[in-house]
Parts: structure tokens; C-alpha cells; sequence
């Protein structure tokens, strides 16, 4: 199926604004590599091999030792890969938006996401998904993710973790519960769903994470970085011991970046699906709408 | 031999529960930093009924006990139907039930898929075109060649459709066995 040329020039146009946006705000745009000897460990993603490498699944190591070499306002726009995620939603391979900002945590990010999204969408601050006006300033909807839960699944994944339960609920309850009319962030998850996120200073049952969706798409994963080598090595080796016991592939520590960690100042990043984000603005259902090229 | 959770896709068969379900709609999902999981809406193969179902990454499922066989249509008994192997004239029963509104379409000798379930037969394919002619229908209007407007008929066998303002009886007609609609005219024969 061919897509629509109008939405490639959409998708043009929104690559472009969004470089405009971090290039006006000082930020630089860097490449980091695409074949990596070490992938981040994370229980439930799969990297394609390359060789002797993997393809990478997020630049976000790399990026992590810009911040840690002294670069304070970072981002990139490039592939990423995901091995056995296809859907209407996913691809083996997308376009993902990172930015980073040393000396900033979670809460900074989430107003340069609110700015950029609500930027992208021009004057009206507004877009109309399957039917659905959603007004992307100045009221994005906010609840933690023990707020969410105790409200529409009936249970408090803070007081008791559940993996397999929170990420059904999360799929069965909690997404089509969630406001359609505004952007919705899911924040503060349960600790042991931090991924590469600190703990919350004061409350170190929840992580300083966020998720964004819009229209029912998950758009965007925030941290306020977890920059503390002993815990991040701690937490790399419980998901190598997870992934062995799926019988998943397991990849090698990412020694470069450890070391690299504990040179990193605080910082606030997130990861962004780009084609999910043109999805929105083209109105699009499904990818197939918005990537040039689908297998 | 059996299906990881990753091999679901829509139309896949698979044993459930001790129960064969066809998966009709298929969504892969993966929450946030979560497992993937496959959002399905399951038919069950023998009682017709569908349920939505979540499965997970680590489910399996065996593969039910499936044959597939191109069969004549011979005759009707009662309420089962009788169709047989062109080749070998062994004789196989087909419910009425598992037909539904089809077994109006079937005509003599026609050629049609039976899938079998543990040797029982449980769905029936026909041909996707089958050619009717019209035996009932209000007298046609011959100009009006939309397609948009329609009036009931009734076709040989006693199979009801919708068909175009043009049509008129003694018309030999298509029917598309996938729809069950109206598919188009044809030269009488």
C-alpha cells in the first residue's frame, strides 16, 4: 500500500520543526552509533543482530555519556530497532526522538514535550485523532500510576508489585480508561517498573518516570536518569538474569557506560516515538499511514 | 507441534482450553517497558461464539486436530447434508447448523471446502461466486442501472438477497458466497 504523499510532506515537515524547536532552544543535534556491541539490557526488549553486533534498540547509553563528557543539552532523530515488534502500532524498525538536559530532571522534560508537541501542532494548539478533538495545551492530565490503578484497576502496584498483573491492567483498564481529549501522563511508576530511572528522592517506592499518550498512543518514556553506577549495574543484572530465565538472548554489560555513569550530573531524558507522533498529526489509524516503506 | 504467542496472526487456529478457536481480530500490544502481548477476539469453532482474550508472551498452544477436504455436494437428509470425495465417493455429514443460510446456495455436484475438527465437520466453503437465477422480484426497471438502490429477491434454491432496481426475474446472477450479497449479472446460459 502506497502512502499518501501528502503524508510524507507532513512528515517532512514535522522532522523538520522538530529540529527547529531544539535547535532554537540550544540544544545539539548528535549521532551516535547505530551497531552496538552492547545494547542496553531491558527484560523485555530484543535487539536485531548485525554480525558480530546488534542493532540498537534506543541511542539512550550513548547519549548518556555525551551528558557524562559534559554536553548539556543533547538530541538525535534516527532508527531504532526492535527485534518481533510488528503490529499497527509497532515496526522492527522506527524512528525514535531522544533529548537529554544535564542539570534538569523529569519535570523539565515534560515541559519541553509539552511545548514541542503543542509547537508541532500550530496556532489551533489542536488536533483532531479518529474523530477526537484533542487540545494539546495547556492542560496535559496527570495521574501516578498508583493513583491510576487504584482508581480504574482497583489495586495499589506501589504497596504490591505484580509485573504480569500491572502490564495487562495497564493494557486492559488503565489505556482505555485514560482521558482521550487531552494528552494523558502516566507518572511515578512503581519501583520495580523504574527501567533506567532514579527513585524518587523522599519516596523510594516509585521511580521519577513518566509516559505520555495522546489519542490512546503511547507517545513518549521519561526518567528523571538514574546516574548511580552501583544501582545501574545492580539493575542491568537482574534484567540479564530475567532475560535468561525467558531463555532471551542475553547481551554483555555495557562496560564503557557504567564507568561513564558516575561522571553523569543529574539529568532528565526521554524517549519519543516519532512515527507514532506523525500517526497523530496525520490522523493516521495505523503506521501504515505514515512510514514510507512497511515489510 | 504447536503456535508460540508470537506466531498469532488474524485467521490462525489454535487449541484453547482444550478448545478450538480461530482468531478474527489480532492486535499486538506492548505497554511502556512490558512484555508484548497479543490482544485477540477469539471465535470458537463449534459453538460460533466470540470472546475477547489477552495472551501473553510465554502462552502456547497446540494445534487442533485439523483436516481440510475438497467435497462434492450429493444430497440432503433430514437435517444433515451429505457430500462426498470425488474420487473415492466415500461420504461424509455436515450439520445443518454448520451451513447456516448456505446450504440454500449449494447446487448438485458443487465443489466446497469442508474443514474437519476431530473428524467432525465444522465449517463449509463454498466456491466465492455462485450463480443464481432470480425466481421472485418486483418487475425490474430496465434504464436504472444504479447499484445503490435495491429490492429484495429470491433466487432458486429459496436463497433471499438485496439486488439492483434492474434486475428482473428469469436474470441469472452472482452471489458472493464471502458477503452473501449480490455480486453481479451475468448472460443467461
Amino acid at each position: 500500500m502506497l502512502v499518501p504523499k501528502a503524508a510524507l510532506e507532513l512528515r517532512s515537515r514535522l522532522l523538520h520543526a522538530t529540529r527547529s524547536f531544539f535547535h532554537e532552544r540550544g540544544f545539539t543535534e548528535i549521532e551516535t552509533p547505530v551497531r552496538l556491541r552492547a545494547p542496553a539490557l531491558e527484560t523485555h526488549i530484543d535487539a536485531e543482530s548485525s554480525g558480530d553486533y546488534w542493532l540498537r534498540t534506543s541511542p539512550e547509553l550513548h547519549m548518556k555519556r555525551l551528558l557524562a563528557s559534559g554536553h548539556e543539552k543533547i538530541f538525535q532523530l534516527g532508527p531504532c530497532f526492535r527485534h518481533g515488534e510488528r503490529g499497527d502500532r509497532h515496526n522492527p524498525e522506527y524512528t525514535m526522538l531522544e533529548w537529554y538536559r544535564a542539570n534538569a530532571d523529569y519535570t523539565d522534560i515534560l515541559a519541553d514535550a509539552k511545548a514541542l508537541i503543542a509547537g508541532l501542532a500550530g496556532e489551533s494548539a489542536s488536533i483532531v485523532y479518529q474523530g477526537q478533538r484533542i487540545d494539546l495545551l495547556p492542560r496535559w492530565e496527570r495521574l501516578t500510576a498508583q493513583e491510576a490503578f487504584v482508581r480504574w484497576a482497583g489495586w495499589d502496584p506501589v504497596a504490591v508489585w505484580d509485573e504480569e498483573r500491572f502490564n495487562l491492567d495497564l493494557v486492559e483498564k488503565i489505556e482505555p480508561a485514560m482521558p482521550r481529549d487531552v494528552p494523558f501522563v502516566l507518572t511515578d511508576y512503581p519501583a520495580p517498573a523504574a527501567a533506567l530511572a532514579r527513585r524518587k528522592p523522599g519516596n523510594p517506592a516509585v521511580a521519577e518516570r513518566w509516559e505520555v499518550y495522546i489519542g490512546g498512543l503511547e507517545i513518549a518514556n521519561a526518567y528523571s536518569e538514574l546516574i548511580d553506577p552501583v544501582e545501574q549495574r545492580r539493575r542491568f543484572e537482574e534484567a540479564a538474569a530475567q532475560r535468561r530465565a525467558l531463555n532471551k538472548k542475553v547481551y554483555p554489560l555495557d562496560e564503557a557506560f557504567l564507568s561513564a555513569l558516575s561522571q553523569m550530573p543529574p539529568s532528565g531524558g526521554v524517549a519519543l516515538g516519532f512515527d507514532r507522533l506523525v500517526m497523530l498529526f496525520a490522523d493516521a489509524p495505523t503506521l501504515d499511514g505514515v512510514m514510507a516503506f512497511r515489510e | 507441534m504447536s503456535y508460540k504467542a508470537s506466531d498469532l496472526r488474524k485467521g490462525l487456529k489454535i487449541l484453547w482450553e482444550g478448545q478450538p478457536y480461530e482468531i478474527v481480530e489480532f492486535q499486538f500490544v506492548k505497554p511502556g517497558k512490558g512484555a508484548a502481548m497479543y490482544k485477540c477476539r477469539v471465535k470458537h469453532m463449534l459453538q460460533g461464539n466470540t470472546i475477547e482474550k489477552t495472551f501473553r508472551e510465554v502462552d502456547s498452544f497446540e494445534k487442533p486436530d485439523l483436516e481440510s477436504r475438497e467435497l462434492q455436494f450429493s444430497y440432503e437428509n433430514g437435517s444433515q447434508f451429505v457430500f462426498s470425495d470425488p474420487d473415492t465417493y466415500e461420504e461424509f455429514l455436515v450439520d445443518e447448523e454448520v451451513l447456516g443460510r448456505n446450504k440454500l446456495l449449494l447446487d448438485d455436484a458443487m465443489r466446497v471446502d469442508v474443514l474437519f475438527y476431530n473428524g467432525k465437520a465444522v465449517e463449509v466453503t463454498l466456491p466465492i461466486f455462485v450463480e443464481k437465477v432470480i425466481i421472485e422480484t418486483e418487475p425490474g426497471f430496465k434504464g436504472n442501472t444504479a447499484t445503490n438502490t435495491t429490492k429484495p429477491a429470491k433466487v432458486t434454491g429459496g436463497y433471499d438477497i438485496q439486488v439492483p432496481l434492474f434486475i428482473s426475474e428469469g436474470d441469472n446472477v452472482r452471489i458472493d458466497t464471502r458477503t452473501g450479497q449480490y455480486a453481479d449479472r451475468v448472460a443467461k446460459k
